[in-house]
C-alpha cells in the first residue's frame, strides 16, 4: 500500500503535477523511511541542475535579488526551483515564514516552484531536508535550483557550500570592512554582488570588494574559477542580466572542467553524512530515554559519567543494528 | 507530547501543522492576518505568510508548493465573494481542494451562505477570539492529516 | 508659576494620607476593586483618584495658556466652537464617476461645500480598472478614477471654484491632484480659487495603511513634490494630511499614534526645509488626521498633548515665527477598529463616545463611522445616524459651549502630561535612528505596532480588556446581524463600465501629445526634478492613472514589504 502510493505520487510529480511534487517534498522533509525510499528512486535521475546559493548580509536585498534572477532565468527558458531557508524568529515552537513573499511575483508561474524551510523545528535536520529537496527538484527536471539563506550557523554554511554557484550579496557601505567579509559564507563566494548600487557609496564598496578579490582575501577558488563582482539594483531591475550572464558563465566553466559533477557528489556525500548523523542521534535519544534512571544516578554521584556516555553510545549502536 | 507532534521522524524532529496565511487582492488591512499568524506561531504552527496584494491563483499555488494543512484568508475590503470563488476554482484545478480553507474579515451575513457553499470550512467575523481560531484551524489540520493517512498510509509524514 | 501654594499642598497631602490609611481600607474591605489594576488602552496605569498633588510643579501658563495662544493646549482658536462648530465631514463613496457626481450634487444642494472623495482600491494603489489585480475591486470602497475623463464626469456641473474637495489619496496623489487641477483649468477656475486637501502622507503607508507603491525614499520625494508645487501654485490647497488614523487602526496605542504621526510630520518639515522652503511658508498648510478610540479620557489627553507638542516642535526645533505655523489643525475619525459585528447597533454608542472625545479634544473636523461598517460600506440609513450623532453632540449636549471644558481636571492634565512624556520618548528613539524615514526603513514603527496589537488581542483573550458582546456579555445572536440593512449596488456593472471607458480614453486621445508627456515625465523623474508639472501635463493629455504610475514605477521601483512579525 505505502510503496504503491509513493509510486503513484512519484508518477504524478514526474508528469508535472505540482500538488504531487508539493506532497513529495513534505515526505522527504524529514528523514523517514519513506523519504529514503523516495530519494533512492530519484537520486539516479538527478545531477543535471545548477544549484545556485544566495547568501549575504541581512538587509542587502537577497530575496528581492533572487526574485529578479528567477525572472531573468525564466526569460531564458529555464525551469526554476527555490529552497527558501527562512530565518524564523526564535520565540516559540512554531515559526512564521515570510521570505517567499519577496518572490511571490513568480507564484503564479508554473515554471517556478518555491518551497520554504524554517531554520528551527527541523531539529538538526535542516541540512538534510534542504539537500534532499535539492535532489528531488533536480530529479524532477528543474534546470536551476536556488537556495536562499542568511548563512548563519553551521548547517546553513554546509548547505550553501554544497551549491555549484555561490552568490554573496552585499550592499553599499556594508563591504567596506573587509574583515567582516572574511567571516563564514562571505568568504566562499563565486560571485559577489553589490546590490542597491543606485545608492551613493556603491562605487566605493565595489572598489573595496574588487581589491579584496584581487588580493584573494575572499572568494572560492578550488575549481580555478576567478570570483567575479557584479553591481545590481534589484528594486530597479538594474544589472540583473549581467549577473545572470556571469551565473551562466560559471556554470559552463564548472561543466567544462568537470567540477559540476564533483559538486553533486560532494553534496550527496554530505547528505549521506547528515542523514547518518540524524539517524544515530535518534537512536541516542531513544537510548537516553530508556536509560534515564541509570543516568540520573550517575549524575547525582558524579561518578562514571564518561563511562555512561560510552554506554549510551553502545546502546544506540545496538539499536541501529537491530 | 502535544497533538502537533503528529509524526516522529527518524531524526527525532516533528512535523508541525503548516498554515498559509494569505491576503488577496488590493486589501491592505493586514493587522488581523498578522495577529492571527503570530498567534498560530505561538501555538506551535508553522506559518507561511504571503504578504499583500496576492492574486487568488498565486495563493493557491503557494499552498500547493508549500503543501500546507490549512489555508487562512483575511479579507476586509468587500471583494470576498469574487476572490474566494477564484481561489476555490484554482485549488480545484490544482487538485488541492482537499486543503481546508478558512476565511476571516468583514463579511456581511447574507454572504455567509454563498461562501460556505463555495466550500469554505470556517468563517471568522470581527470579534472572534484567537483561541477559537486556533482551535478550529487545529481541528481542520488534524482531520486533513488523518484523511491523508487513511488514503495513502503516508499522510502523517 | 505653580498652581497651588506649598501650604495648601501640604494640607492636601496630609488629608490624602489619612484617606489612604483610614478611610479607604475600610471601604476596600467591604467593596474590593473590580480589577487588580486599571490601565488605559495604551496600558498607562491609572490610580484611583487624582488630586492637586499630581500636578505639584505644574504651571498653568506653561502647560495650557489660553485658547488660541501658545502652546495651544486648549485649542488653536480663541473662540473655538463658540464661534464655529467643527466641520462634520463625512467621508464615503462607492461606484463610478456618475454615481459620485450625483451624490456630490445632492450634497451641494443640501448646503454642503466641503466635499470629500473616497477612492476605490485600484485608484488608491494607482492601477487601471482593467489591470488583473483590480478585478472585483472597482468601485467598492470609493469612486474609481482612471483618467482625466473620470474626473471630468465627477465634477460635471459643479463649479470647482466654489467647493473644496478632500481627496484621500497617497502614492497617486500627484496624479489625482493633476486631474483635479486639469478639470478646474477646463472650467476656467483660477489656481488661487482651487481649494481642498490631498492626504499625500507616504510614511504612514509603510507603517500602517499599506497602499504603498514606491520604496520609502522615492515615496517621500514624490509627496514632497506635491507639497512644494502646491505651496507655490495653489494657495488654498492643503497638500498633506499627516495621518495617525491608519497607524492607530493598525493596532498602535494612543501614545504610538501620537508619537509616530508627529515624527512623520517632523520628517516632512525637514525634507521641505532641505528644499529651500521657508518654514513659515509651508507650515500653515500642514494638517493632521487622528483616530478617536474608545478609552475616553486617554483620547482627549492625546489631542491636547498633540497640540502642545507640535507647537513646541515648530517653534523650538524649526524656528517657526507665525502662530499659524505652530497650529496643529486636525481632522478626526472615530475608531473603525473599535466596531464589532456582534450586536452591531451597539456601535452607535461606541461612535458617540469617540466623537464626544474628539470634540472635547478640540478637533477641527470630524467623521463619525456608521454602525454597519464591520460589514460593508455604510448604507444611507446608517450614515445618517452617524451624522446625527455629531449634530446631537453639537446642538443638544452643550459640550461645545465652553472651550476645553476638561482643562484643569487633575486626571486629564496628569494624563495629558503622561502621554506627552511617553510620546517624546518614542520621538527621541526615532530621532536617534535618523528620523522617521530611516526608522520606517528599519521596520521600527511597524514592529512596535505589531507588538501592541498582538498584546491587545491577548489582553482581550485573557480578560484584561473588554468589548461588550465579544468577550463580556457575549452575544452569539446572528439574527440581530442579519437584520442590519446593507447597502446594495451592482459592482460588476460599474467595473465593466470603468473598464470600457478607460479603453475608450486610450483609443481616442491625441496619441502624440500623450506619448510625449509620458516621455517627458520619465526624463524629469530620472533627472530628479519636481514631477508635478510633468504629471499635470500627462493628466491633461489623458494619460491613465496606471500609465503615469507605471512610468514612475519603472524609474523608482516598487516596494515589497519585508516580513516583520
Amino acid at each position: 500500500m505505502e510503496a504503491a502510493s509513493i509510486e503513484a505520487l512519484l508518477e504524478r510529480a514526474e508528469k508535472g503535477n505540482l500538488r504531487a511534487l508539493g506532497r513529495l517534498l513534505t515526505l522527504i522533509e524529514h528523514p523517514t523511511p519513506h523519504a529514503i525510499q523516495i530519494l533512492e528512486r530519484l537520486a539516479k535521475r538527478a545531477g543535471r541542475a545548477q544549484v545556485i546559493g544566495f547568501t549575504g548580509i541581512p538587509g542587502a536585498g537577497k530575496s528581492t535579488l533572487a526574485s529578479r534572477v528567477i525572472g531573468a532565468l525564466r526569460r531564458r527558458g529555464y525551469r526554476v526551483a527555490v529552497v527558501a531557508i527562512d530565518p524564523s524568529s526564535p520565540f516559540s515552537g512554531g515559526s512564521i515564514m515570510g521570505d517567499r513573499l519577496r518572490m511571490q511575483e513568480h507564484a503564479s508561474d508554473p515554471g517556478v516552484f518555491i518551497r520554504s524551510i524554517p531554520t528551527r523545528g527541523v531539529k538538526g535536520g535542516l541540512s538534510t531536508a534542504a539537500l534532499a529537496m535539492i535532489e528531488v527538484f533536480d530529479a524532477m527536471g528543474y534546470d536551476k535550483i536556488i537556495v536562499e539563506t542568511v548563512g548563519v550557523g553551521q548547517s546553513e554554511v554546509d548547505i550553501i557550500n554544497a551549491a555549484h554557484t555561490i552568490i554573496v550579496v552585499t550592499m553599499p557601505g556594508a563591504g567596506d570592512d573587509v574583515q567582516a567579509l572574511k567571516a563564514g559564507v562571505m568568504e566562499i563566494g563565486d560571485i559577489y554582488v553589490v546590490n542597491k548600487s543606485d545608492k551613493a557609496e556603491a562605487n566605493k564598496t565595489a572598489a573595496y570588494l574588487q581589491f579584496a578579490l584581487e588580493r584573494e582575501d575572499i572568494g572560492r577558488r578550488e575549481s580555478g574559477w576567478k570570483p567575479r563582482l557584479v553591481k545590481t539594483s534589484a528594486v530597479l531591475g538594474m544589472g540583473i542580466d549581467s549577473l545572470v550572464d556571469v551565473i551562466e558563465e560559471h556554470w559552463n566553466f564548472l561543466r567544462e572542467s568537470g567540477w559540476s559533477g564533483r559538486k553533486v557528489e560532494a553534496r550527496r556525500i554530505l547528505m549521506a553524512k547528515m542523514m547518518a548523523e540524524s539517524m544515530l542521534s535518534a537512536k541516542v535519544m531513544e537510548a537516553h530515554m530508556e536509560s534515564l534512571g541509570y543516568l540520573e544516578e550517575v549524575a547525582r554521584t558524579g561518578e562514571g559519567i564518561f563511562r555512561a556516555a560510552e554506554e549510551l553510545a553502545r546502546r544506540a549502536a545496538r539499536k541501529m543494528l537491530e | 507530547m502535544s497533538s502537533l507532534q503528529s509524526t516522529e521522524a527518524v531524526g527525532g524532529a516533528v512535523r508541525r501543522f503548516k498554515v498559509l496565511v494569505a491576503k488577496m487582492g488590493l486589501d491592505g488591512h493586514d493587522r488581523g492576518a498578522k495577529v492571527v499568524a503570530r498567534a498560530l506561531r505561538d501555538a506551535g504552527f508553522e506559518v507561511i505568510y504571503t504578504g499583500l496584494r496576492q492574486t487568488p491563483e498565486q495563493v493557491a499555488l503557494a499552498a500547493v508548493q508549500e503543501d500546507v494543512d490549512v489555508i487562512g484568508v483575511s479579507i476586509l475590503n468587500g471583494a470576498h465573494i469574487h476572490l474566494m470563488k477564484r481561489l476555490m476554482t484554482k485549488l480545484k484545478d490544482l487538485g488541492a481542494d482537499d486543503i481546508p480553507v478558512v476565511l476571516g474579515g468583514t463579511i456581511p451575513v447574507p454572504d455567509l451562505e454563498p461562501l460556505y457553499r463555495l466550500g469554505i470550512r470556517e468563517i471568522f467575523l470581527p470579534g472572534t477570539s484567537l483561541a477559537e481560531i486556533i482551535e478550529k484551524v487545529r481541528k481542520l489540520a488534524e482531520e486533513k492529516r488523518s484523511r491523508e493517512e487513511a488514503v495513502t498510509g503516508v499522510g502523517g509524514c | 508659576m505653580v498652581m497651588f501654594d506649598g501650604e495648601e499642598l501640604g494640607r492636601i497631602e496630609e488629608k490624602l494620607k489619612e484617606w489612604r490609611e483610614k478611610t479607604l481600607p475600610k471601604w476596600l474591605e467591604r467593596m474590593p476593586e473590580r480589577m487588580e489594576e486599571f490601565t488605559t488602552l495604551s496600558d498607562i496605569k491609572v490610580k484611583d483618584v487624582y488630586t492637586p498633588l499630581d500636578l505639584k510643579d505644574w504651571s498653568y501658563l506653561e502647560k495650557l495658556g489660553l485658547p488660541g495662544e501658545y502652546p495651544f493646549t486648549r485649542g488653536i482658536h480663541a473662540t473655538m466652537y463658540r464661534a464655529k462648530l467643527w466641520t462634520m465631514r463625512m467621508f464615503s463613496g462607492y461606484g463610478g464617476p456618475e454615481e459620485t457626481n450625483r451624490r456630490l450634487k445632492f450634497l451641494i444642494q443640501h448646503g454642503e461645500t466641503g466635499l470629500s472623495l473616497a477612492f476605490d482600491e485600484p485608484t488608491l494603489v494607482g492601477i487601471d480598472p482593467d489591470d488583473p489585480l483590480a478585478e472585483g475591486h472597482v468601485g467598492i470602497e470609493g469612486v474609481n478614477i482612471a483618467s482625466l475623463r473620470d474626473m471630468e464626469i465627477v465634477f460635471d456641473g459643479i463649479n470647482m471654484g466654489e467647493v473644496t474637495t478632500n481627496m484621500t489619496i497617497n502614492p497617486p496623489a500627484p496624479v489625482l491632484l493633476s486631474y483635479y487641477v486639469a478639470v478646474a483649468e477646463k472650467q476656467g477656475v483660477p489656481y488661487h480659487r482651487i481649494g481642498g486637501t490631498t492626504q499625500n502622507d507616504p510614511l504612514k503607508e509603510f507603517i500602517a495603511q499599506k497602499t504603498y507603491v514606491f520604496p520609502p525614499e522615492a515615496a517621500v520625494k514624490i509627496a514632497m513634490d506635491v507639497v512644494e508645487w502646491s505651496v507655490k501654485n495653489l494657495p488654498k490647497w492643503n497638500p498633506i494630511s499627516i495621518s495617525g488614523y491608519h497607524i492607530r487602526e493598525a493596532g498602535a496605542t494612543a501614545v504610538q499614534e501620537l508619537a509616530f504621526t508627529l515624527a512623520d510630520g517632523i520628517e516632512y518639515v525637514r525634507q521641505l526645509i532641505a528644499r529651500g522652503l521657508d518654514v513659515d511658508q509651508f507650515a500653515p498648510r500642514l494638517s493632521f488626521f487622528f483616530d478617536s478610540h474608545i478609552n475616553f479620557f486617554e483620547e482627549i489627553a492625546k489631542f491636547r498633548a498633540a497640540r502642545r507638542m507640535w507647537a513646541k516642535i515648530m517653534r523650538e526645533w524649526f524656528g517657526a515665527k507665525k502662530q499659524r505655523s505652530m497650529w496643529l489643525r486636525f481632522h478626526t475619525q472615530t475608531a473603525g477598529v473599535s466596531l464589532v459585528a456582534q450586536e452591531p447597533f451597539n456601535n452607535i454608542i461606541r461612535t458617540t463616545l469617540e466623537a464626544l472625545a474628539a470634540v472635547l479634544g478640540g478637533t477641527q473636523s470630524l467623521h463619525t463611522n456608521s454602525f454597519d461598517e464591520p460589514f460593508r460600506v455604510p448604507s444611507e440609513f446608517a450614515a445618517k445616524i452617524a451624522l446625527r450623532t455629531q449634530q446631537i453632540i453639537a446642538y443638544e449636549s452643550g459640550v461645545a459651549d465652553v472651550i476645553d471644558p476638561l482643562g484643569g481636571s487633575y486626571y486629564v492634565e496628569w494624563l495629558t502630561d503622561e502621554i506627552e512624556e511617553r510620546a517624546w520618548k518614542y520621538i527621541d528613539r526615532i530621532e536617534s535612528m535618523g528620523g522617521m524615514l530611516e526608522a520606517v526603513k528599519k521596520g521600527y514603527p511597524q514592529r512596535e505596532i505589531m507588538d501592541a496589537s498582538y498584546k491587545f488581542q491577548r489582553d482581550l483573550e485573557e480578560g484584561r480588556k473588554f468589548i461588550v458582546g465579544v468577550n463580556i456579555f457575549r452575544s452569539d445572536d446572528i439574527d440581530e446581524i442579519r437584520n442590519v440593512p446593507l447597502l446594495e449596488f451592482d459592482q460588476e456593472e460599474i467595473e465593466e463600465r470603468q473598464k470600457r471607458r478607460v479603453k475608450e480614453v486610450r483609443a481616442n486621445r491625441n496619441q502624440e501629445r500623450w506619448k510625449r508627456s509620458l516621455e517627458d515625465l520619465r526624463r524629469a523623474a530620472e533627472r530628479g526634478e519636481n514631477l508635478m508639472p510633468y504629471v499635470l501635463e500627462a493628466g491633461r493629455s489623458y494619460a491613465t492613472l496606471g500609465e503615469i504610475m507605471g512610468v514612475l514605477k519603472e524609474v523608482y521601483g516598487v516596494y515589497v514589504e519585508p516580513p516583520e512579525y
